[in-house]
């Protein structure tokens, strides 16, 4: 169970090698967590993940899920809830693709879309649904300020994102009263693997950042947060930039 | 087969406002529907629950049913002669004054709140100003009648192990329909009261351990927002019920009148937003030296002494959403300097903590997880909200039990499970009297999976 500063027992990570999501895990193991769940594509890296979360005290197994074979979710994700209540599901998967590349390239483009947003879609439906039967606990989505509005140089990405953002915020909606609490989570650039070797956006931050805005999002029963919090602001005033002066942007 | 009783979802949460889960709330009106209630709860079983003053998540069951005991509220018999009441579980204390102070008669223990159960009073065994003299509420609970996870109601007579599981058993052991009470004689619903100030902690220790005998009642109210050689500052107020010869004439004619006002006579209104460690610590310092350094026999209404809360309905939603934690724990006599470290923590953190309340508990009684034991509790609210509160109270946990004491769990809402076993050493008796007759797990509330009771 939670507890009074929205703190969780257990947590259920989709995408378990994502550096954000693994420093999530060591926060929230530092303070409540005993039982993780790294749901992900088999890997030594997985692995590894899971034994460096077990040297921190938490009892942490893996479990194969593929946010690309949606059929499976079900029968995976329902195999983790059948064992015991899960407080907190972190959906944090999600690829970041090559805007140029895939361009040219429309099945990897396709591929970047059914990564970010439909394996979410299926996967956080399943998710919900098992969290609403157990009557409480929180799925925290790993959104993006790109999905905010989608900008030249990463659309493809940014659109994955936005679809995944109103899924999430509509999702949210429809499981207000139902104990279920869904946190959408908008970072801006964060040093993670997945930024590796890219020019650094302004105001980036790190996995660690966006861990402890979690933490805060949980206890304040957030249901939008941004990492760091200026971009909230920033954010807005993009969203009314004019298209002919937007697209001009360096961003 | 009984009715199927109406249902509804709805979130759930303690009077600290944390933690919401949802459950199907049944509200049954007759002991028929409530043993349907039992037996048709589903597999996430089912815990009854009565004013929902319990701070934390002992009344609530996630994705499970929550039996909302107060349609079931009748007051079958007083023996007005001998003493004592048998009645629902679901009766609240208020209604209980209500019936009962005309013929002059009082519960034996009274929390500070009169909007509690008999359920819930004996569910987490309560304890009121008294418990130095009287122990707990469970102490003067004759027997009590339990309907448990097989769906039969059984007799439970004061001194069996069902009884010392049930009482501070947090619901776990089943649904209380009745119980048989003893009663508390009073002349009048007038308190006699003596009032005095206490300069610091130490001064207040000494003065509660010379001379608490010498009252039925005692608390004393702490100002923890003060530092320094102030710090534990306090205000102790200890009396007894006032005999007919103390009232004033005018008073006489009915002695035994009871009609508490809701309008405010302690702590006004406090806006939302404004609960911070300026506008607290600036009520506590006034309302400290508004106090008179000693003051003895005043008269005070009943509710006003026991029950000042009460004037100000729904006065927990001023903490905002984020709600609010009460912490409070025992330490056992001779574990003093545990409280001043304790107490000198809380200050120099500067939690913007109203009054807290310090008291002095007596002799404990033999409830497995019943929280009192002999020694020193203090209580205070505490807005959730607050930046690195959790860490902070789990070092206070530690503190507590290296001096051997414990936290309350019906004030609980965020204990590490792991200090459970060190602070209720029974709770493995506990957990094995429930494995037994309750062995598909049907009584289960959030607590109890939180802290795996
Ligand atoms: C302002 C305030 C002051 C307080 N002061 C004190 C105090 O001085 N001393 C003290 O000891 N406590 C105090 N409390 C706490 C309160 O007395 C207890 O939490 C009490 O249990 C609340 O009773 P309730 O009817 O609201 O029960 P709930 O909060 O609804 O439930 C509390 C527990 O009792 C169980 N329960 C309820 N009904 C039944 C039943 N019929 N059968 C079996 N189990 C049942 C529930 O399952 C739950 O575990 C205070 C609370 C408030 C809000
Ligand atoms: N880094 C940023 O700047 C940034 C900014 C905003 C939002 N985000 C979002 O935050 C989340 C976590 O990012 P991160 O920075 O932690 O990146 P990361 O370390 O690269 O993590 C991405 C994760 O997604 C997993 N994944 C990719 N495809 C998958 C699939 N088909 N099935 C299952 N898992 C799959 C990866 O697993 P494998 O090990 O199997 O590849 C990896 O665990 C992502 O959703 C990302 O979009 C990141």
């Amino acid at each position: 169970m939670k507890d009074a500063f929205g703190l969780p027992q257990s947590l259920l990570v989709l995408g378990g090698t994502s550096e954000i999501a693994l420093a999530t895990a060591r926060r929230l193991i530092a303070r409540r967590t005993r039982t993780v769940c790294l749901a992900g594509r088999p890997s030594p890296a997985l692995e590894s993940a899971a034994a460096d979360l077990r040297a921190l005290g938490a009892d942490v197994r893996t479990v194969a899920f593929d946010a690309l074979d949606p059929e499976s979710h079900e029968t995976v994700l329902g195999k983790v809830f059948a064992e015991g209540d899960i407080d907190l599901v972190l959906l944090a998967f999600g690829v970041l693709g090559d805007q140029a590349h895939d361009e040219r390239d429309p099945v990897a483009a396709v591929r970047v879309a059914q990564t970010n947003y439909t394996g979410a879609v299926s996967s956080g439906l399943v998710a919900a649904r098992a969290l609403q039967s157990q009557g409480h606990g929180s799925l925290v989505v790993l959104s993006s300020v790109a999905g905010e509005r989608a900008r030249r140089a990463n659309f493809i990405y940014g659109s994955s994102k936005a679809g995944l953002d109103a899924f999430a915020q509509g999702l949210g909606d429809a499981l207000h009263g139902t104990g279920v609490h869904v946190m959408v989570v908008r970072p801006g650039f964060v040093r993670s693997k997945m930024t590796a070797g890219l020019a650094e956006a302004p105001l980036a931050t790190t996995p660690e950042a966006v861990a402890a805005a979690v933490e805060l999002g949980l206890r304040r029963r957030s249901e939008t947060v941004w990492v760091p919090g200026v971009l909230r602001v920033v954010m807005s005033a993009l969203r009314h930039v004019p298209r002919a002066v937007f697209r001009r942007l360096p961003v | 087969m009984p009715a199927e009783t109406a249902s509804e979802t709805v979130s759930v949460t303690g009077w600290g406002r944390t933690a919401p889960s949802a459950a199907r709330l049944i509200r049954p009106r007759s002991y028929e529907e409530a043993v349907g209630a039992v037996r048709g709860c589903g597999a996430r079983g089912g815990i009854p629950r009565g004013l929902g003053r319990a701070y934390g998540d002992a009344a609530q069951n996630a994705g499970g049913a929550v039996f909302d005991m107060t349609g079931l509220d009748r007051v079958h018999a007083i023996d007005a002669a001998d003493g004592t009441v048998l009645c629902d579980a679901g009766v609240s204390l208020h209604r209980l004054m209500e019936v009962l102070l005309p013929l002059g008669w009082f519960v034996p223990v009274t929390p500070g709140t009169r909007y509690v159960t008999v359920g819930g009073a004996i569910g987490a065994d309560i304890h009121g100003k008294n418990h130095h003299g009287s122990g707990s509420f469970s102490r003067h609970v004759l027997s009590l009648e339990l309907l448990t996870a097989d769906g039969s109601v059984r007799t439970v007579g004061h001194g069996t192990p069902l009884f010392d599981a049930t009482a501070g058993g947090m619901g776990l052991t089943g649904v209380i329909l009745t119980a048989t009470v003893r009663l508390q004689p009073v002349e009048t619903t007038y308190m006699a009261v003596d009032t005095e100030r206490a300069s610091d902690l130490d001064d207040l220790m000494a003065r509660l351990t010379a001379t608490d005998h010498l009252y039925r009642y005692s608390v004393a109210w702490i100002d923890l927002l003060a530092r320094g050689a102030a710090t534990g500052r306090a205000v102790l107020t200890r009396g007894d019920h006032a005999p007919l010869a103390a009232l004033p004439a005018r008073a006489r004619s009915a002695p035994l009148s009871f009609r508490p006002s809701r309008l405010p006579p302690a702590p006004a209104f406090v806006p939302e937003g404004l609960l911070t460690r300026r506008t607290v610590g600036l009520f506590n310092k006034v309302w400290y030296r508004k106090a008179p350094r000693a003051r003895t026999g005043e008269l005070q209404r009943l509710s006003a002494f026991f029950h000042p809360l009460d004037g100000v309905p729904h006065w927990n939603r001023v903490y905002g959403r984020s709600g609010f934690v009460q912490y409070q724990f025992v330490v056992g006599h001779g574990e003093e300097d545990a409280l001043r470290r304790i107490v000198g923590r809380i200050a120099r953190r500067r939690c913007p903590s109203f009054l807290a309340v310090l008291k002095r508990f007596g002799e404990a009684d033999p409830g497995w997880l019943s929280f009192p034991r002999p020694g020193w509790t203090l209580a205070l609210d505490i807005p959730a909200a607050l930046p690195g509160l959790g860490a902070f109270l789990d070092e206070l946990d530690e503190e507590v039990a290296a001096a051997d004491g414990r936290v309350y769990l019906a004030k609980d809402s965020r204990l590490r499970p792991d200090l459970l076993t060190a602070m209720y050493p029974r709770v493995d008796d506990f957990r094995a009297l429930r494995a037994e007759l309750d062995p598909r797990g049907v009584f289960v509330s959030d607590l109890a999976r939180r802290l795996s009771l």
